[in-house]
């Protein structure tokens, strides 16, 4: 079953081409790993995917139909840096966010989806800070309680831009334990991530992006050093098993 | 009613309705765009005078919202074609707020509308400028127009409560799941527009600056709730009122100018003393901390 499939995808900024001619498609219950140098557009590709920001050209198939029409079945974890964390709000109230397509207009979160609310915050380990102020939690917190709102987005297929930076070891854990949870359930996840060292534990698809895919497929077969250079452009070596960057990212 | 009683009223539900919209501003990081917006507005107020002449409520309310949604686009306009920010505000702000002052000399003196009046506001004269319908006194026009304006905000605010959190806290997720986030933010131009335009006859365009912005950052510094800032924003603007009015009575100065400098008053309170986010409360804090390092 097809999740997701990106036809000619385009975006530019001003005249410079930011992604070009992106064509792929990925299959339902899988959990792909975007992965390339600074630059190459990995954030871009996830928000001109979910229509955050306006395409040169492409066409968004989401199970057969088009992006707009499937709202209810994505879900979007944003960079924890894109949202102002001083904002007078608490974990649980964030969290409720999450439910807010399902709600629709005008109305208000009712008792079954409050509740419901609680179960995801209790989900990521973070029932005791529901009334938390959400500029009170650490980094890593943070990232949990937009874990449990993507719990509480209840979608079939997640976005995720870089869930694991700046967080603890433990917080890194409940990621993925709550990924590879997702998978089992059949729902499709692709992930924006930035450590080579952990792609071949944590994804079993692998996009490798350089303004237009260098390859994607199951991570055995992608994820190799003729590849990883095509994306890097040679600043890549091996230490071990693992792939490690030898001048920046 | 008395002479006082009207003022009063005038006073409180411009406090209300500019406490309550500019909290959402404050949290948007939008205040200089609504200092635009409030003096853009003459153009909109002159421009339907010369259309209709009338000071009628309606038509002012259109001709505000009209130029208030102007300002904000052509803002947009200028910043996404590379101009600074900042320097979008500017320009935007200046040019139609001088063609409005431009267009205000081609009324004539018969009519209650100049640039004094426009930028300073007279509250003392309201209770003068009456509805009247059938023969029978209803009072004063500027407080039907502010309440009519209070109950449309707060209509809008009570509907789209949800709406307008999720698009200020994290518009990406809001857009993802379809959350109309530019109309909003053109809703909430108009519902600027219409403060300022009902707040003009009392306080004018720049001391309504302060009312819509000082009791947001206010009330901002005092809780931790989107709700509970609306609603404190929007006690806050209206306890300004009531003691800028009180101080002038005592002090015999212009009223408006005492309502907003105790807008000012009331945020350097909450500054200092504010007891999560207050210097006072800092520097305590701190204090304790030094404190255990020293022990430990």
């Amino acid at each position: 079953m097809k999740a997701i499939e990106i036809q000619n995808l385009a975006v530019t900024y001003e005249r410079q081409p930011v992604l070009e001619n992106v064509n792929f498609t990925i299959p339902e219950g899988t959990l792909t790993g975007i992965i390339g140098p600074n630059g190459a557009g990995k954030s871009t590709l996830i928000k001109s995917i979910l229509h955050l920001i306006p395409r040169l050209s492409g066409d968004i198939v989401v199970y057969g139909k088009p992006y707009k029409k499937q709202r209810n079945l994505i879900g979007y974890v944003p960079q924890r840096s894109e949202v102002d964390w001083d904002f007078p709000t608490n974990a649980l109230d964030v969290v409720l966010m999450g439910r807010y397509g399902h709600i629709g207009w005008i109305r208000r979160p009712n008792k079954k989806e409050i509740q419901f609310a609680y179960e995801c915050l209790e989900k990521v380990g973070m029932k005791e800070f529901a009334n938390r102020q959400i500029s009170q939690l650490s980094g890593g917190q943070q990232q949990r309680v937009f874990l449990a709102r993507a719990l509480a987005q209840d979608a079939q297929i997640y976005f995720m831009d870089e869930p694991f930076a700046g967080v603890d070891a433990a917080t890194e854990k409940a990621i993925m334990k709550l990924l590879q949870e997702w998978r089992e359930q059949g729902k499709t996840v692709l992930v924006v991530h930035h450590d080579l060292q952990t792609v071949k534990d944590y994804f079993d698809h692998c996009l490798l992006l350089n303004k237009t895919p260098v390859d994607y497929g199951p991570t055995e077969s992608v994820f190799t050093l003729d590849n990883l250079e095509r994306t890097y452009g040679g600043a890549i070596s091996f230490l071990g098993n693992s792939p490690i960057l030898t001048q920046g990212g | 009613m008395t002479y006082s009683l009207w003022i009063i009223i005038t006073g409180v539900l411009v406090g209300i309705t500019c406490g309550m919209t500019g909290a959402l501003l404050v949290l948007r990081k939008m205040s200089m765009l609504a200092d635009a917006i409030s003096h853009t507005v003459l153009l909109g107020i002159v421009g339907a005078f010369l259309v209709t002449h009338s000071l009628n409520g309606v038509p002012m309310l259109v001709g505000a919202a009209t130029v208030g949604i102007l300002t904000a686009l052509m803002v947009q306009l200028l910043d996404s074609s590379g101009v600074q920010s900042d320097a979008a505000i500017g320009v935007v702000f200046t040019s139609l707020f001088a063609l409005g002052v431009v267009l205000i000399s081609f009324i004539g003196d018969s009519v209650h509308l100049d640039v004094e009046h426009a930028l300073m506001g007279e509250i003392a004269f309201v209770p003068w400028d009456t509805w009247t319908w059938n023969g029978v006194n209803l009072g004063p026009t500027a407080v039907w127009l502010l309440g009519f304006v209070f109950i449309l905000n707060l209509t809008i605010i009570l509907l789209f409560y949800k709406e307008f959190k999720i698009s200020t806290f994290d518009p990406q997720l809001a857009i993802s799941i379809g959350v109309p986030v530019v109309a909003i933010h053109y809703v909430l131009m108009s519902m600027v527009s219409f403060s300022t335009v009902a707040s003009f006859d009392s306080v004018g365009a720049i001391l309504v600056v302060a009312m819509l912005i000082v009791p947001g950052a206010t009330s901002y510094l005092l809780t931790d709730s989107f709700g509970g800032m609306i609603a404190l924003s929007a006690l806050i603007g209206a306890l300004s009122s009531l003691l800028g009015y009180t101080f002038a009575l005592f002090v015999d100065v212009s009223i408006s100018g005492a309502m907003a400098t105790a807008t000012g008053l009331l945020f350097t309170l909450a500054f200092f003393l504010s007891p999560k986010h207050g210097m006072l409360a800092k520097w305590y804090r701190r204090k304790q901390m030094q404190k255990q390092q020293l022990n430990a």
